[in-house]
């Protein structure tokens, strides 16, 4: 059916304009969900009585004249690590097994206000930890493009979701390339906000100081929309940020005439990024072409730490990781083992609640802070992250934007990843923008010869998702995916 | 041949510094808009920041800052401008994070010192650091099954830090009441112990006299009164010179105090120490004071206990022992010096502070009444103290006057002229007393004449009887003397 692939605006003007009521939307989308997911495996939890709850009360306020938000009857699929509240929220954990949230998340919150309709919860690497959402302790989520390829990851639910028109748009969170690599695997827009820019309450923690929550969507649109939804300053998290939200859906006709690009080196070269999959590296090059046909400048620019990224990130990480996780203890939520005692009950139910990835990182973290050796690793992976800001700092005196592949090849294969370091290098462009707290947004920008999506980012200053916006809308009209969908899994 | 405690510490010295948690009066807790109670319901108290559910996130109550930085100033302390919220992990149900908030490498307060009051002196007991934190649950084991109460989690506090300088239980003791009544006089914390607003851990070691170097010290957990601190110290102290007169070493530890048995026991040793893997909270952004912050404070902060009690014993001319209790507690020294605010004449502190403190306070004690309670007010003590200094009534009419006061709430002057109780000075009136009573008395007046002193007192006591009590003593001595001849 079409209105799988309707776009936010337009499902948002159908229901509003009574071309489709948000019941039979709903149902519709149910259905599909019902037919698509059993082979995609992207929801872990679908909330059916709530999405059709949620259309009901819709359309009686249509009826009744009464005001609709901007997303009203939008059927939207959450990450699992957003706390619903009455539905179940795992994190991708077993340890969660059972926990019925009391409360919402913000951007959860948001939503509702703007009369969206959450459809369910989508699956995703363990606690956010992965970039396949193989490590899910639930389900394997595939790639719809290619049913033996994995989706990408965490946030590998809320991509597949979208981009096999299970709803119209979701939410990720992004930790180190969380939304922008499996945006960039299955052919959609995510983009990572500013850090600070979308509160955090409600966001189950994997990395407090990283972690970001951001829209998947099919259009650069959409997401801008879905922003300006979620966005602004929440007094329930301290580190969200006061300033305004712009209309982020104004921003989006500017064109990128006049407007300086910068490359990064260290990005390209293949100095600390691996090798960049030949495909991926042509498609960026048409990508760099069109821009400067379409007016814009392309600038060389240096991130000279860049190379260090990687280390620091998964210091910090961990670190953090490893004390966000301590609340995990069977006593109050989520699953308890039977144990003989208070040492026994920790390590039973950690020990079998926790998956192994999630293990090493807590493993990793802890060693990272313990005492007498915070300054070596801690505190030394902070320092780096200060220079990888100020490089950035630097380049954005000379650029409005940095341009770079979201990730050195297109989708890989279940199991292709023999070791987590292997995994974890796959996050190499990623990354260094959640070290910096900057804005990252990733757009299809062709495919591979094997019909697999591509993924250029765009990486702006801190609170300037607005540019990047601006960019990406130039990028997916030019060099976009068009009107090529998926075709593995329908 | 085994020596006695006190032989013992002839040649060593105890070495005590105090860790001491008090709770901060804020109507919500620390990090969340959690409301702050006690008795309530177990578990009613909380919200998802409180229970650390997955996805709350803490918010710094500000509340919390203002009474800290109160505690920082009335300190001396060295205020941190930015200072820093660190984790502090180790798992324990009490505790739902999994870890506690507090504050590590960055504290907002360091350099203080709390003045001890000690017989006529003060002593200046000095503070490493103040820090913020929040509170723990409870955990209460009922048979096998163990509760969590976690009403008391996340309850702001401040944790006070000794320098190791105290030398004794008693100086100890006395450091837990000097703190006790900083925190309430400056209105930061009830700090009432029975509620555990209140609670001290204690670091001990003993060294050789005339040694510098600090001995191994054991920490003492769970001392919850005043008496508690004292006995638990002096029996970590007698343990100690035990273990070290007989030749053994003391063993780097933590102790739990049972008040009950009055006896401690190891909770672990130092290779069974939590690693706390301390770092800052990535989830809160650097608690900043500006200095408009402090000068608001540092305005509104009352002349401490210390100083006023020096000032007592300086302008009033006060003994120490006097003053000491007028600065026990903020109404005291307050009623007092409004006493002396309304006096009209100067250098009457001292007779102000004796109404006060016998009269006064001896009727609220019996009555077993607080000082915010009297019907008398400062003005009214003022004024009682002036009749009896320029003459209008005499002491022992003042003492009547003042139980008539204390009773109702009246005025001195209003009492006096109702019933008529002025003194009588005017020496004409007594004179002519006087004279008819010496008159009806011949034999007295002659045995007075002849040598017994004793007979003074009868001519005394004949004028005050025809008087009501009214006439002027000194002025009646001395217009009998006149009329009896010597």
């Amino acid at each position: 059916m079409t209105a799988a692939f309707w776009t936010v605006a337009e499902t948002a003007r159908q229901i509003a304009t009574g071309q489709i009521t948000a019941s039979r939307l709903v149902d519709a989308t149910l259905a599909r969900i019902a037919t698509v997911d059993r082979e995609l495996g992207a929801f872990l939890d679908v909330d059916e009585a709530g999405a059709r709850a949620t259309a009901h009360e819709l359309d009686r306020k249509r009826t009744a004249g009464e005001p609709l938000g901007p997303l009203a009857g939008v059927p939207i699929a959450l990450k699992d690590n957003l706390v619903t509240k009455g539905i179940p929220t795992t994190a991708g954990s077993q340890i969660l097994v059972g926990w019925i949230p009391p409360y919402d998340a913000t951007v959860v919150e948001k939503l509702r206000a703007a009369g969206a309709v959450i459809v369910g919860k989508t699956n995703l690497d363990e606690f956010g930890m992965g970039s396949s959402t193989e490590r899910s302790s639930f389900k394997q989520t595939r790639n719809p493009w290619d049913a033996s390829r994995v989706p990408g990851g965490s946030s590998g639910g809320s991509a597949a979701a979208v981009a096999a028109g299970l709803c119209a748009a979701s939410l990720g969170t992004d930790t180190g390339g969380s939304i922008r690599q499996p945006a960039a695997f299955t052919g959609v827009v995510g983009l990572k906000p500013t850090y600070g820019r979308v509160s955090r309450w409600g966001v189950v923690a994997f990395a407090s100081s990283l972690d970001q929550v951001g829209p998947l969507a099919r259009t650069v649109a959409d997401a801008a929309l879905l922003l300006e939804v979620i966005s602004g300053h929440d007094p329930r998290d301290a580190t969200s940020l006061a300033a305004p939200v712009p209309r982020y859906t104004a921003a989006l006709a500017g064109g990128v005439a006049g407007l300086k690009v910068g490359l990064p080196r260290e990005f390209f070269d293949g100095h600390g990024s691996g090798t960049i999959d030949a495909d991926v590296r042509a498609a960026l090059d048409r990508t760099i072409a069109m821009l400067r046909d379409q007016g814009a400048e392309l600038v060389e620019v240096s991130l000279p730490h860049t190379p260090l990224a990687l280390a620091a990130y998964y210091i910090v990480a961990p670190a953090e990781a490893s004390s966000n996780l301590a609340r995990y203890d069977g006593v109050r939520y989520g699953k308890r083992a039977e144990a003989s005692d208070l040492l026994d009950l920790y390590r039973k139910t950690r020990g079998a609640g926790f998956g192994p990835e999630v293990k090493r990182r807590i493993m990793l973290g802890t060693y990272a802070l313990r005492s007498g050796y915070y300054d070596a690793y801690y505190k030394k992976a902070q320092q780096v992250r200060a220079l990888i800001k100020r490089d950035f700092e630097q380049a954005f005196t000379q650029v409005d934007v940095l341009l770079t592949p979201t990730t050195p090849t297109a989708a890989f294969r279940f199991g292709a990843k023999a070791t987590p370091l292997d995994m974890y290098l796959g996050d190499i462009f990623t990354l260094s923008c959640n070290l910096a707290g900057l804005p990252g947004l990733s757009v299809p920008c062709g495919l591979t010869s094997e019909g697999l999506p591509i993924g250029a980012q765009l990486l702006g200053k801190p609170l300037d998702e607005a540019t990047l916006l601006r960019v990406g809308a130039v990028i997916e009209r030019e060099v976009g995916l068009g009107d090529r969908r998926p075709g593995a899994i329908a | 041949m085994t020596r006695t405690v006190a032989e013992l510490l002839e040649v060593w010295e105890p070495v005590i510094g105090l860790e001491v948690h008090v709770q901060l009066a804020t109507k919500t807790k620390a990090f969340s808009a959690s409301a702050v109670g006690f008795g309530e319901p177990p578990n009613s108290l909380t919200d998802p920041v409180v229970l650390g559910l997955p996805g709350s996130l803490p918010v710094f109550n500000a509340a919390a800052l203002e009474l800290a930085l109160r505690l920082g100033i009335a300190t001396g302390s060295q205020i941190r401008t930015r200072s820093r919220f660190a984790r502090k992990h180790y798992f324990y149900p009490d505790q739902p994070k999994g870890y506690q908030i507090s504050q590590y490498d960055e504290p907002l307060c360091e350099h203080g010192h709390v003045d001890l009051i000690l017989g006529c002196a003060v002593k200046r007991v000095r503070l490493t650091r103040i820090h913020l934190e929040e509170d723990a649950g409870k955990n209460t084991h009922v048979g096998a099954v163990s509760h969590v109460d976690l009403n008391r989690a996340g309850v702001p506090l401040v944790e006070v830090v000794s320098e190791p300088e105290l030398t004794s239980a008693e100086e100890a003791a006395e450091f837990m009441r000097s703190l006790h009544r900083l925190v309430r006089w400056i209105e930061i914390s009830e700090a009432d112990m029975e509620k555990g607003q209140l609670r001290c851990d204690a670091n001990v070691s003993i060294r050789p006299r005339g040694d510098h170097r600090l001995g191994t010290r054991t920490e003492l957990k769970n001392i919850n009164s005043f008496r508690h601190v004292q006995n638990a110290i002096d029996h970590e102290i007698a343990r100690q010179l035990r273990i070290v007169s007989a030749g053994g070493q003391i063993e780097r530890e933590t102790r739990l105090w049972d008040a009950e048995a009055g006896q401690s026991a190891s909770l672990r040793s130092k290779e069974e120490a939590n690693d706390y893997r301390y770092f800052p909270d990535p989830d809160l952004p650097p608690l900043v004071v500006d200095s408009a912050m402090m000068a608001n404070i540092l305005r509104a902060l009352p002349e401490l206990p210390a100083a006023r009690f020096e000032r007592y014993q300086r302008m009033h001319g006060i003994s120490p022992d006097d003053a000491r209790t007028l600065v026990s507690d903020r109404s005291f020294a307050e009623y007092f010096d409004a006493a002396c605010a309304a006096h009209p004449g100067e250098g009457s502190g001292r007779t102000i502070a004796n109404w006060m403190l016998t009269e006064l306070l001896g009727a609220l004690n019996a009555e077993a009444k607080q000082l915010s309670q009297a019907r008398m007010s400062p003005g009214m003590l003022s004024a009682l103290v002036g009749l009896v200094e320029n003459g209008t009534i005499s002491g022992k009419i003042g003492k009547e006057i003042f139980a008539e006061c204390y009773a109702t709430g009246d005025p001195p002057l209003a009492i006096v002229l109702r019933r008529g109780v002025q003194q009588i000075s005017d020496e004409g009136v007594l004179r002519e007393i006087v004279e008819r009573v010496v008159t009806a008395h011949p034999k007295q007046a002659e045995g007075f004449a002849a040598g017994k002193d004793g007979l003074f007192g009868f001519f005394v006591g004949a004028v005050m009887k025809e008087t009501q009590g009214r006439a002027n003593p000194i002025l009646t001595s001395d217009l009998l003397h006149k009329r009896l001849g010597r």
